[in-house]
């Protein structure tokens, strides 16, 4: 009776210290399979991410010693007419990406499933802007808007007009840029939206037609409300990427003329690496990633009660 | 006749797009085959005149030098984003434990930050550790910033993969990096594919860590390089329009050949199957 107690409580505690072996060795395996991603991310991201928002609590010059000022390089962030620039122009990038870009790329798509003949020439050139690198593109455009040898005043004079210097005037410059903005990025739209209707089934079109919808019932009674989820998860890429823009502004007006092209992600360049205002860039850096944590947040939760409603 | 008459306005849309799409290619090429005179004189020709000189002139500038320097870097990061993704994947997608979905979500997070919240401490890091302007300095964040997507799209592509496969290792005696190496990573190729197709045109176009890393031009990546070309071809369009024309030409030249592959990387995890 003792001794089968004293084995019963021995076995016990042997199967715990298996059990126990057995959960150090899975964590174990699981710290090398993510150690190296997790060591990377730590040292490149998340590390920069807190030292940034502890350098935004200083003056600094990126050399000398650093001064605390706490809250001060928000406090002068918040009166910064130039910043609210940005801002608003920032907000105007993502206007323009889910207002502009999004039905040009699902015009395009349904372009491709038009029954005209040449589909493929225009399929194949239709995605060639989204291939070409950013700063190729900004260059390329600057000539192309180049107030006298470019070749759209070349147009504008040959149909009779007066030339427009285009980024250098306040008030094309924005345009002009986000012109170019959605000539990059509408063919990225153009292949979400391609492979979503590639997956509505022919029967509903077939159906359709049966009951004498014409192509516009079509569109809309069909195509349109199939598309629902794309046309989500594209303006969620758009919002969150137009958050992000910096390479084409920069390249191409670096902000200007007179900050009309400013972006916080231009502004912050300029104040860190020209004027070497560290401190204050850190200000702008970590207000742009509370924005797109925010904006990320958002996206979450509407998606989510969305999902919830069961609708899509 | 009406049906060809009915279908004249799709004609008329595809084209205008076509136009708006292609032309700027159009006009890039054939002012590279341009001389200044002809330029100036005759913007709106295509493809009269065909001059070299101006391809000559740019890979004397040393546009070749930013071109393996872009390669070699992109290369290096795409590999290693590769191999460290797929390990991290690997528990991510098909082992539980506690701090899984926390975990997954912090590496996906990734995908929406900014930049710009990292490039100070990053630039003063790279100071730190001595790789201040060379390619080495780059590495680091093209890795870190690449790891996000890759995650993602190889977290989804490895739940499809059944589990049956790994319990008939397990009984066999194999390791979980032996699972990993001989049953998973095999299996994994489609998904590798369209990350490093995803991640190498990504990196190939890098501007901004390239700017703030990096300054002497024997350092330069294809991008940098481009930019500082223009500075000094301004006055030179056709020149600097060769110069756009070789850089773009890798990923048009590829894109040629397998269309399927490059827009289904490119999309990355936007698209499913």
């Amino acid at each position: 009776m003792e001794t089968a107690e004293v084995t019963r409580s021995s076995e016990r505690t042997k199967v715990v210290r298996q059990a126990k072996k057995k959960n150090m060795r899975k964590a174990v395996t699981i710290s090398l399979f993510t150690a190296p991603a997790l060591i990377v991310y730590l040292v490149y991201v998340i590390y920069p991410i807190l030292s940034t928002l502890n350098y935004s609590f200083y003056s600094w010059d990126g050399t000398s010693d650093k001064t605390f000022i706490g809250l001060d390089n928000y406090v002068q962030l918040f009166h910064d007419a130039v910043f609210w620039t940005s801002l608003t122009n920032n907000a105007w990038v993502v206007i323009t990406s889910v207002f502009v870009q999004i039905p040009l790329g699902m015009i395009m798509a349904l372009m491709l499933f038009a029954p005209i003949r040449g589909i493929r020439l225009f399929s194949s050139v239709y995605f060639l802007p989204f291939l070409m690198s950013t700063v190729a593109i900004g260059l390329l455009w600057v000539y192309m808007f180049d107030p006298i040898n470019g070749i759209i005043n070349q147009l504008i004079n040959f149909l009779g007009f007066e030339n427009v210097a285009w980024l250098s005037d306040e008030n094309t410059a924005l345009i002009a840029i986000l012109l170019v903005v959605v000539w990059q990025f509408s063919p990225f739209y153009m292949i979400l939206f391609k492979a979503a209707m590639v997956g509505i089934g022919e029967e509903l079109y077939e159906s359709a037609e049966i009951d004498g919808a014409n192509s516009w019932q079509k569109f809309f009674h069909i195509t349109f409300p199939l598309l629902m989820p794309t046309i989500v998860s594209s303006s969620i890429l758009a919002i969150v990427g137009s958050l992000k823009a910096f390479d084409i502004f920069y390249i191409m007006t670096g902000g200007g003329p007179n900050h009309a092209t400013e972006l916080m992600g231009t502004y912050m360049f300029k104040q860190a690496f020209i004027n070497f205002n560290m401190g204050y860039a850190s200000a702008i850096a970590f207000i742009m990633f509370l924005i797109a944590l925010v904006v990320t947040i958002l996206i979450q939760v509407v998606d989510y009660n969305r999902k919830k409603k069961g609708a899509f | 006749m009406v049906q060809s008459l009915r279908k004249m306005p799709l004609y008329l849309i595809g084209l205008v797009l076509l136009i708006f799409t292609g032309y700027p290619f159009v006009y890039m090429i054939s002012t590279s085959l341009k001389d200044q005179s002809t330029f100036f004189e005759r913007p709106f020709a295509i493809f009269t005149s065909i001059e070299w000189g101006n391809y000559a002139d740019v890979f004397q500038m040393g546009l070749t030098r930013y071109f393996l320097n872009s390669i070699l870097v992109s290369v290096a990061a795409v590999v290693a984003v590769m191999l460290i993704a797929a390990l991290a994947s690997y528990p991510l997608s098909r082992m539980n434990f506690r701090f899984n979905r926390g975990l997954f979500l912090l590496f996906i997070s990734g995908m929406m930050l900014p930049i710009h919240a990292t490039l100070i401490p990053i630039f003063k890091l790279s100071q730190n550790m001595g790789l201040y302007d060379s390619l080495l300095a780059l590495l680091g964040p093209y890795i870190a910033f690449s790891l996000p997507i890759s995650i993602f799209i190889l977290t989804q592509f490895m739940q499809e993969i059944p589990k049956s496969l790994e319990e008939a290792a397990k009984i066999d005696g194999c390791s979980h990096f032996g699972i990993f190496w001989r049953i998973i990573l095999p299996m994994l190729t489609p998904a590798l594919m369209t990350v490093f197709i995803y991640n190498f045109i990504h990196l190939w176009n890098e501007f901004i860590f390239a700017l703030v890393l990096v300054s002497s031009p024997e350092n330069m990546t294809l991008p940098l390089g481009l930019q500082d070309f223009y500075g000094e071809f301004s006055v030179n369009v056709p020149g600097l329009m060769a110069a756009l024309t070789l850089a773009s030409l890798p990923m048009l030249v590829v894109y040629l050949f397998s269309q399927e592959k490059v827009v289904k990387g490119l999309t990355g995890g936007a698209v499913k199957g």
